[in-house]
């Protein structure tokens, strides 16, 4: 067992000191279960570069920061966006019925906190703590998520999550552990939203998702934190046969963060769209990091993710297919591709293939340049000045992949962020 | 209009174009003929500001601006079209928000009042007509999945909406089929006119049967060997490059 | 055609006893004790008189060992090696060196007869000429530097190319008649400490090739080192130096091959190369150590640093590889392009059957102006074989205009294999362009139905498809290697479908 660096043995004395005060204190499983992840936190830590999943993204390091208690709570109200659809809204990783809107929905939404006593087989069902370190350290410190259960059959329309972060003087971590369950032949749309202020803070958000025979879940993700912010999220999902996940995620804020990604295609035919787009500013380090395990036969997988980098950053994409010897008939294609802009940005990408069966066919690409010349002197042979031309190009490689969102709702929710990032980057 | 003095052009050290002089009046249409490999593309990349030419010596003015100073926008705004052979892509782009995005930077640049959507709708469309082209095709990604036709047409939508002073054709007759050529033969006589000159580099006589030129270049070893009138075409489609710069 | 045909040959000869060249070689042999100590790094630097110089580098190397940790980091599985059970020296024993062929202990001249390589230059001399037994193909002469068990025995062909100024020999015996030049470049691309088993073979490496080609020399022969492992309980750590002075260019061939044998054997070798301006060094290697038997016993462990320094403007490396044996392979030629305009290519086949397993790859660092790298990845998986490729391209903030082509991509024969790619991409500059592709695929039954269809036999036709996958690669090999490595594609996967 290795020394605990400063940061995570502070997490560590956090957890342990507010532990009896944390909500389910009283609930034998939840305790061993958070006992088993502080067992896993303490063998692992928080990883630095020599750990290969980390190799990019030096965790430790950025976690030797100062943070605030757990189980404090901001009076302030902050000022929200308006909402297109039923909205669950969260501050600071705290459920807020009263400034959610959730009148007309014809499934069940609660807070995790209030419905504790009857989550015992599913909490932990989907994500492991071990060789996670964020599920990890959002299992020893959660206090409340969002907990939505789908009944088979039944189109459960477009739901909101936002969560909104709060200044404060020393900064506030929280750490929603969300808990979506789609019965068979369900379906729902995600749209998430993380926002917050220019100072620091810690969001931890793990998602345990479960997508059941013939279901769909359609997840929208809007990472908007705050410039100092850090965003460390682990999304895990299981999709049963013919079932299917698809997930955009688009990555515009926060000083560091770092998108986990896992899917698991457990029954024959499960189906997992993964895409997104990090826009990646001065003094920001975004990291995408999946993995897509091909548990049974005849499943498709498609995963299409872009990067642009402005400034002095850091872009890092690791996307790994697993397909098991009993995943035959797997039909998998990934495609990272990376435009920098600027002579200080970098990007590492690791596009990584296990395959243990024969008769699938499985491919990625991956590729990372500049502005092509040729399409930018086409722009400026017309008349346009090179920095428009710049911009309608940057603004092309974004936008393809919005466009590719087949959900209507979500494609609308994001259509306006690419533009405005790219003013504000230049 | 534009005045070439011996220009010598080279790309990654390789001499291409090797004295080349030519004077365009306004109103004028001038044709280029040559074999392959004789400069023909280089001339219209250098007219044009493309990276990747350099020139070792020569000048050329342009309405007595010296034209290889200014970048490729600033020689479009200057009245400059390039109708390029193999037009490229560009993916996600919307046609109608180049086009118009096109329009406006030009006419801007000229001190011209801009087109707003409506505006633009209504020009592009008329001559859109003109030239056979889908309304859809407004909404497609530039060049994007376009046959070579619908890329040519392409092409001379822009050069008619942009209304250039001096059209540089490179080779736009390559490949296309007689209903193509004859509306890139259309838009530029259509905008032919005392201000309006033309540069047509083609390797066949066919286009120039429909544009027909006002002086015919034979361009070999990257300079101009020969200069004739319009039946110079016909006679070097009867004899070959060979014995015309001979 | 003649390549089904050789296929089919080759194929009836292998089922009679599988790896053809696991036989032994009973020939007198001195050994030094088992284990690994100072005083063993003393005796084979006392063995081969070296001057004091290297033997300091040894010793540092040895101190350097010592304090490192065997990796595991690889996607390979092995039992611990016991570093001290196994001879660090053992060579066949030789009163004074062999002035010429017929000073060579018969037994040895056998043993590389046995192995189809030509040591005679008379014989090979006579086939040019147009002998009754030329081969069909004119085939140019082929230096060979012959090495059993870490120690060089015979170099052909040194007094021909010492005409050009080229230098071609043993490099125990560059040690003493070039020393300047050695110590310029020894260490100088895979320095003591670079990796553990680099510090290792530093320590203790008793042989190797040693190649200069003079400013604008065109080396006018292949040149070629043929390793051969023949006694028990050693291992192997043959170190290669290869120099391209300036506009010169040089073609190098590596074969290998060991005894069948139920121990694992280390084989840890480092080769080092170094183009100057302009220069042109070609480095083809076909391995096929003993790669065990079907239940995974046995088997060489071949791990093995080989780097090149391109160092000089528009230089230009190509690193072509063929590893159907070793029962675990672990390396990756590598390129570090420094000069401007500087060029580096890695092709590779790499087949892992029965209990193989294969960890390997390529790093192309891009540190000058307008570098240019490719990488074409073949990974051939049968039987329970593990296939990972690895591979790096970094670009370093300055290295403009850099441009690198990766294809990589997996062919599966059965559902017990694995096949893995991860590539490591990291790019610092702008205006580099970086191009990755992979695919997995596998033998089709309409392939194999199509080919047998039309008269080919089962083995027949997989030899056939996986040669046309592994086509590109092996279209890079020389003439020499090309034909060998066909027929060992072939053999390697033999009983592999079905």
């Amino acid at each position: 067992m290795t020394a605990l660096t400063t940061g995570a043995a502070a997490f560590l004395a956090r957890a342990e000191g507010a532990a009896p005060r944390l909500p389910g204190a009283d609930l034998p499983w939840l305790a061993q279960l958070r006992a088993e992840a502080a067992l896993a936190f303490r063998g692992q830590g928080f990883p630095n570069r020599r750990v290969e999943a980390w190799k990019y993204t030096d965790l430790a390091a950025a976690m030797q920061a100062a943070f605030g208690e757990p189980l404090s709570r901001s009076e302030s109200l902050p000022a929200l966006p308006p909402a297109l659809h039923p909205r669950a809204v969260f501050v600071d990783g705290h459920f807020r019925p009263d400034l959610s809107s959730l009148a007309g929905l014809a499934f069940p939404v609660a807070g995790l906190a209030a419905s504790l006593p009857s989550l015992a087989d599913r909490l932990g069902a989907v994500a492991s703590p071990i060789g996670h370190p964020l599920v990890a350290l959002n299992a020893m410190l959660f206090e409340d998520g969002l907990v939505i259960d789908l009944p088979a059959g039944l189109a459960g329309g477009v739901i909101e999550l936002l969560s909104v972060a709060t200044e404060a003087e020393r900064a506030p971590t929280f750490h929603p552990r969300h808990l979506l369950r789609l019965g068979a032949g369900a379906t729902l749309t995600l749209i998430e939203r993380a926002i917050g202020p220019a100072t620091r803070y810690l969001h931890n958000p793990v998602f345990e998702i479960e997508v059941a025979e013939g279901a769909r879940l359609n997840h929208g993700r809007l990472q908007a934190e705050g410039r100092d912010a850090l965003f460390l999220s682990s999304v895990s999902a299981r999709v049963a046969a013919g079932g299917t996940y698809d997930n955009f995620s688009l990555i515009a804020g926060a000083r560091l963060s770092r998108n986990e990604i896992h899917v698991a295609l457990v029954g024959a035919g499960a189906a997992a769209h993964m895409n997104g787009a990090q826009l990646i500013g001065n003094g920001q380090h975004a990291d995408t990091t999946t993995t897509l395990d091909h548990a049974a036969p005849g499943c498709p997988s498609r995963q299409t993710y872009k990067s642009v980098l402005a400034g002095r950053s850091r872009g890092v994409f690791q996307g790994k297919i697993l397909v098991r010897q009993v995943a035959q008939k797997t039909d998998g294609y990934q495609m990272n591709q990376a435009l920098l802009l600027s002579e200080e940005a970098e990007i590492d990408a690791k596009p990584q293939l296990e395959i243990y069966a024969d008769d699938v066919k499985c491919s990625h690409g991956a590729t990372v340049g500049a502005l092509d010349p040729e399409q930018l002197f086409f722009l400026r042979a017309r008349g346009i000045p090179k920095a428009v031309a710049e911009s309608m190009l940057v603004e092309a490689f974004l936008t393809e992949a919005v466009d590719a969102i087949e959900d209507e709702a979500i494609r609308e929710a994001f259509a306006g962020v690419v533009p405005g990032w790219w003013q504000g980057a230049r | 209009m534009l005045k070439i003095e011996n220009l010598h052009a080279s790309i990654d050290g390789k001499p291409i174009l090797q004295g080349l002089s030519l004077t365009i009046a306004p109103g004028e249409i001038h044709a280029i003929m040559g074999p392959n490999g004789s400069g023909k593309s280089t001339l219209s990349y250098v007219l044009a500001g493309r990276e990747g030419y350099e020139v070792t010596e020569g000048s050329v003015t342009f309405d007595g601006q010296d034209l290889l100073a200014m970048e490729p926008e600033e020689r479009s705004i200057a009245g400059i079209f390039l109708a390029f052979q193999a037009p490229v892509e560009l993916p996600g782009v919307g046609n109608a928000n180049f086009l118009r995005t096109a329009i406006n930077a030009v006419r801007r640049g000229r001190g011209e009042a801009e087109v707003d959507a409506m505006q633009f709708l209504k020009l592009a469309r008329a001559r859109m007509k003109v030239l056979n082209m889908a309304d859809e095709m407004l909404k497609r990604n530039v060049n994007v999945g376009f046959s070579g036709g619908e890329k040519k047409r392409n092409e001379m939508l822009q050069m008619a909406l942009l209304a250039p002073r001096m059209a540089l054709l490179d080779e736009t007759d390559s490949g296309l089929d007689i209903d193509a050529l004859k509306l890139v033969a259309d838009t530029v006589n259509s905008l032919r006119g005392p201000t309006f000159s033309a540069l047509v580099i083609t390797h066949y006589q066919r286009l120039l049967t429909h544009i027909v030129p006002d002086h015919v270049h034979v361009l070999a070893g990257g300079r101009i060997v020969r200069s004739g009138g319009a039946e110079l075409a016909l006679e070097l489609e009867a004899t070959g490059y060979a014995s015309a710069a001979a | 055609m003649p390549a089904v045909t050789e296929t089919l040959e080759t194929v009836q000869a292998a089922t009679e006893g599988g790896y053809k060249w696991g036989f032994e070689t009973d020939i007198a042999m001195e050994f030094a004790p088992k284990g690994l100590n100072e005083d063993i790094v003393r005796f084979i630097s006392a063995k081969k008189n070296e001057p004091a110089w290297l033997l300091e580098w040894r010793l540092k190397a040895f101190a350097i060992w010592q304090r490192m940790e065997e990796p595991r980091w690889a996607a390979v599985s092995f039992p611990p090696i016991d570093y001290q059970d196994a001879h660090y020296y053992a060579a066949p024993t030789q009163k004074v060196k062999p002035k010429s062929l017929d000073e060579v202990d018969p037994e040895l001249l056998l043993t590389y007869e046995k192995l189809g390589i030509p040591l005679r230059e008379q014989a090979i001399l006579a086939g040019v000429d147009g002998a009754p037994d030329t081969p069909a193909e004119g085939r140019m002469p082929v230096a060979v530097d012959a090495v059993f068990d870490s120690v060089s025995v015979a170099t052909s062909y040194k007094e021909r190319l010492a005409k050009d100024g080229i230098i071609f020999c043993a490099i125990s015996e560059a040690v003493h008649e070039h020393p300047d030049l050695v110590r310029q470049y020894l260490g100088s691309v895979v320095p003591q400490g670079d990796n553990y088993f680099a510090a290792l073979n530093s320590a203790v490496f008793t042989d190797g090739s040693f190649v200069y080609i003079p400013k604008g020399v065109r080396c006018p022969m292949e040149l070629s080192t043929y390793f051969r492992i023949n006694a028990k309980s050693t291992g192997q750590f043959e170190r290669t130096l290869i120099i391209a002075d300036e506009r010169s260019q040089v073609s190098y061939l590596e074969g290998c091959t060991a005894p069948m044998r139920d121990e694992n054997q280390l084989h840890a070798a480092v080769v080092e190369l170094v183009a100057l301006d302009d220069a042109t060094i070609k480095y083809s290697t076909v391995q096929n150590w003993y790669p065990g038997d079907a239940e995974g016993r046995g088997g060489i462990y071949n791990f093995v640093t080989k780097r090149a320094a391109c160092r000089g403007a528009r230089s230009k490396v190509s690193w072509t590889q063929v590893e159907t044996g070793s029962a675990i392979t672990w390396k990756y030629p590598s390129c570090i392009l420094q000069g401007d305009d500087s060029v580096g290519e890695f092709y590779s086949v790499a087949i892992t059957n029965n209990r193989q397993q294969a960890d390997t790859g390529t790093k192309m660092f891009h540190i000058g102006k307008n570098t240019r790298s490719t990488i074409v990845s073949k990974g051939i998986s049968a039987g329970y074989g593990q296939n990972t490729y690895r591979g790096l391209v970094r670009i370093s903030p300055k290295a403009h205009g850099a441009r690198n082509f990766t294809q990589c991509d997996s062919l599966l024969i059965g559902d017990r294999c694995g096949a893995h790619t991860v590539p490591y991409i990291e790019n610092r500059c702008m205006s580099a362009k970086v191009e990755h592709e992979a695919t997995t695929s596998r033998i089709a039954e309409d392939q194999l139905f199509y080919c047998r269809s039309r008269g080919l036999s089962q083995e027949e036709a997989v030899g056939m498809i996986v040669n046309g996958f592994a086509r590109e690669v092996l279209k890079e090999l020389p003439m020499e290697f090309a034909v060998e490595a066909q027929k060992l594609l072939a053999i390697s996967l033999e009983g592999s479908v079905g």
